[in-house]
């Protein structure tokens, strides 16, 4: 029997079940709505909700494993100082209040002493605190937000809303209906005849908002797909065509494909006339692009390339759901440029089963902006990196991995003495380089780590310690990753496990200690009711809504609903699609794409090639991790209990590797051992590793921190080699060799 | 009293491991001892076909008490790719007709 008046919970034969859409922590980048039941205020389990159109229903394992999530006997559950030496374990119990206070005492000294710009605030990929963070950072007075990790080339994510912000004015994503609240029932949607995924396994990293089971749904309705992908993921099987790409070389294939679409007139000339700019341009530059140098640098045989390019080229509607391999190239920004030229020059652009923009959704990105995100002029020019990547700089990102490291080290131009960690497992987890990164934040004089559990980065640098909260312990606005497409709320069900706090609490209560004038809020409902201002609706109201979507429309640039002056056409300089980018130019980078090897490969480096000679590709995820997440979690690690690395077995047997050796996989630059997996499921040249490995079952101290020395793959990966705009770095294509590890 | 049972389109089975998990969080029972078992046939050729198969076992119970309160076993709605059924047997037989790589499983 269902009770209670409230749409967000109610009873149910003693069982109170709460309606929720579930953010983070733990990490994610879905906004699943979910029915979590409580019984005796304890979360007893988790549903999908049936309702919730972004999934309905269903629900993958890692929130079906929530409960032991939240009741995990090592969850952070006081704020904790340092009682040893760093990196020793030995930890104090403390309370909020004097917690708040050193930080405060300690932030605010530096801050008279250096400016604020030394304090630097690093907020990983995880959880949803990216406008919290920006203001604590912001108004404290510093310009230094550090994502990810710090992640080199920002190679997640940003590199493609940059290049399509540049070259489209916009953001544009795969169309599965995600923009209706009736999905694939909506009378003006669809079916794509063709999806092309393109560097990614959707079903298991669901990236940026973008839930990979919408594509199983879309071929059950007769979507034909086309897989880009070294490794032969379950979708490559069920794939019409399988291009088993050689890593880092999607660039040339993108050109490959836009020289046979444009030279077998496969393309949609009324939209290219009308909504295009540079089309000749982009024509003579694919001519330095034929079939038989393109099937030469990407490994695919010839007759491969043409059927995907007239395949994709004739089906309509087609889209093409992209990954971050293409982030993670060196030179991403011409590869990005290039893909989204496939889908300009073949008319696929926001028509319905295309890559349609996304929604305003009720314009909150600007709303977030103007009260989050606020930055003075004179902070600005701070920021570490300014002044070094032209493109980057004209969307004020944070400065590049690498770039904040090598200030670390060197003091220059400033020197840089605290940091505020929040969200993110840095050297553990997505930091290239590892061993620098990992000494570079050994230098600091002050940290804060706020997380879920004792991670290698909270007990290598951590002075104090700061226990968060799940998403089922807490309130929230929820936004989808990336690119949101609803707004609802997330709704506390059970009190906190000890003492922990949502990320936003922490922030807020801290925010109100550096700068309370800018903090007014008396608690964080209030401060979610400003983050939705734009709604004209306050928290609690959006609570009992549930949720909201916002009006979606096709072919916005000829309804003139993507300019300011409301004129027709796109949001970019030249009031077109840039397949010449005129802001490139500026920038003083190439305007047309292009494809440059990876720094390491058989081509560029044959000398290296000969000692090591497999191509080493990263960082595919698995079912139950989130990146450096969840490896405590019994049932989650059950499905994968050592990092692996897969080999193609004749490549094994070679070197006297069978299914299940450890093996060491070294570059020139470090090495790192995992069990080997073979699979004829991989390329003969090519091996892949898995990312973000640490063994919460081993020690913590020092000089062990949870064996985070073992099989972290970013230990192989070196420093600096970002693209020339700032943006991409070769996490996937790195040369290697592979060596069975000796029992000793 | 009509025999209920699951259908199985195990041509769209991804191997997500989700119809495990939600066993053991609707059964709670030990890692590995679950109603359901997710089986994975691998090719040995590079062109060949990835097959996972959720292969419901003796404790399966087909989640009686979710359904007296009207709902699906926890597997069948928690299934990413969406491809359990659950219902009476006669009635999921129709849903065979002109499919291929479809199971029917009828509990002891």
């Amino acid at each position: 029997m269902r009770k209670g008046e409230a749409k967000w919970a109610w009873e149910e034969d003693g069982t109170k079940v709460v309606r929720s859409i579930a953010r983070t922590g733990p990490g994610c980048h879905q906004g699943c709505g979910v029915l979590l039941y409580v019984k005796n205020e304890k979360l007893t389990k988790v549903e999908g909700d049936p309702e919730f159109p972004h999934n309905q229903g269903r629900l993958c394992s890692r929130c079906l494993a929530l409960t032991q999530i939240v009741y995990h006997p090592d969850r952070l559950k006081y704020p904790m100082k340092r009682a040893g030496q760093k990196g020793e374990g030995k930890w104090e119990r403390i309370p909020w209040e004097e917690a708040y206070g050193m930080i405060a005492q300690k932030f605010i000294e530096i801050k008279k002493k250096q400016g604020p710009e030394s304090v630097i605030f690093c907020q990983g990929t995880g959880r949803d605190i990216g406008p919290y963070i920006s203001k604590l950072a912001y108004s404290f007075g510093s310009p230094n937000k550090v994502t990810f990790g710090p992640l080199d080339g920002h190679a997640c994510f940003a590199p493609k809303v940059t290049v399509l912000a540049a070259t489209t004015g916009a953001f544009e994503v795969t169309d599965c209906a995600q923009f209706f609240p009736e999905r694939y029932e909506n009378i003006n949607w669809r079916v794509p005849q063709c999806i092309m995924i393109w560097g990614n396994n959707p079903l298991t990293s669901n990236p940026d908002g973008f839930m990979g089971y919408w594509i199983t749904e879309c071929m059950k309705r007769g979507s034909e797909i086309i897989v880009v992908d070294p490794r032969r993921t379950w979708l490559a099987t069920r794939a019409k065509i399988w291009l088993q790409i050689r890593p880092g070389t999607d660039a040339a294939l993108a050109l490959g494909m836009l020289n046979i679409i444009i030279n077998e007139k496969l393309c949609d000339e009324e939209f290219i006339r009308k909504w295009t700019y540079g089309f000749a341009e982009l024509t003579r530059r694919v001519q330095d692009y034929p079939l038989e140098k393109v099937s030469e640098i990407t490994w695919i045989p010839k007759e491969k390339i043409i059927e995907a390019s007239r395949l994709y080229a004739t089906s309509k509607p087609a889209a093409i759901q992209w990954g971050v391999s293409i982030d993670q190239s060196k030179e991403c920004v011409p590869a990005i440029h290039a893909i989204m030229s496939l889908w300009a020059i073949t008319g696929n652009f926001d028509v319905p089963g295309g890559n349609v923009i996304k929604s305003q959704n009720f314009n909150l990105d600007d709303e977030i902006k103007n009260e989050f995100q606020a930055i003075s002029e004179e902070q600005k020019e701070k920021k570490i990196g300014r002044g070094i990547y032209p493109l980057l700089d004209q969307w004020y990102l944070p400065a590049v991995g690498s770039v904040v490291i090598d200030q670390i080290l060197t003091d220059i131009p400033y020197p840089i003495k605290a940091a505020w960690i929040q969200t993110t497992n840095t050297f553990a987890c997505s930091a290239a380089d590892a061993k620098r990164v990992y000494e570079a934040f050994k230098k600091l004089d002050f940290i804060v780590v706020v997380d879920l559990f004792m991670t290698p980065t909270a007990m290598a640098f951590a002075d104090i310690v700061l226990p968060a909260a799940t998403y089922a312990e807490r309130d929230g606005i929820a936004l989808t990753g990336g690119n949101s497409i609803f707004v609802g709320t997330t709704n506390k069900a059970i009190e906190p496990v000890g003492e922990s706090k949502s990320d936003m609490e922490i922030i807020l209560e801290l925010g109100k200690r550096l700068n309370p004038q800018v903090w007014p809020w008396n608690n964080v409902q209030d401060m979610f009711s400003a983050v939705i201002k734009s709604m004209e609706i306050t928290f609690e109201e959006l609570r009992e809504k549930g949720f909201a979507y916002d009006t979606f429309e096709y072919k916005k640039y000829e309804k003139g609903l993507l300019r300011p002056d409301k004129q027709a056409g796109f949001n970019t300089p030249t009031g077109k699609i840039e397949l010449y980018s005129t802001v490139f130019e500026k920038c003083g980078l190439d305007p047309l794409p292009y494809f440059e090897e990876p720094p390491e490969s058989p081509v560029s480096t044959p000398e290296i090639s000969k000692d090591y000679p497999l191509v080493l590709t990263t960082g595919a995820k698995s079912w139950g991790f989130f990146h450096s997440e969840h490896r405590q979690i019994p049932i989650l690690r059950y499905m994968n209990p050592d990092p692996i690395t897969e080999i193609y077995p004749e490549t094994a047997e070679k070197l006297g590797i069978k299914d299940g050796d450890w093996i060491y996989i070294e570059t020139q630059h470090g090495r790192c051992q995992q069990r080997a997996k073979l699979t004829a499921g991989i390329h003969p040249r090519v091996i892949h590793s898995q990312h973000g490995w640490w063994f919460p079952e081993k020690p913590g101290p020092e000089p062990s921190l949870f064996g985070v020395w073992e099989s972290n793959i970013n230990l192989l990966l070196p420093s600096g080699w970002v693209g020339r705009s700032g943006f991409g770095y070769p996490f996937k294509s790195q040369m290697c060799r592979v060596y069975k590890k000796e029992e000793s | 009293m009509p025999k209920y049972g699951l259908l199985i389109d195990y041509d769209f089975c991804t191997g997500c491991h989700v119809c495990e998990v939600a066993c053991k969080q609707e059964h709670n029972r030990p890692p590995g001892d679950w109603g359901i078992h997710v089986m994975e046939v691998e090719p040995k050729i590079a062109g060949g076909k990835l097959y996972y198969f959720p292969f419901p076992t003796d404790h399966c119970n087909l989640c009686g008490k979710r359904i007296a309160k009207g709902l699906q076993p926890a597997c069948v709605q928690h299934c990413q790719a969406n491809v359990m059924k659950f219902g009476k047997i006669e009635e999921l037989i129709n849903y065979i007709q002109g499919k291929t790589k479809t199971v029917l499983w009828v509990p002891h």
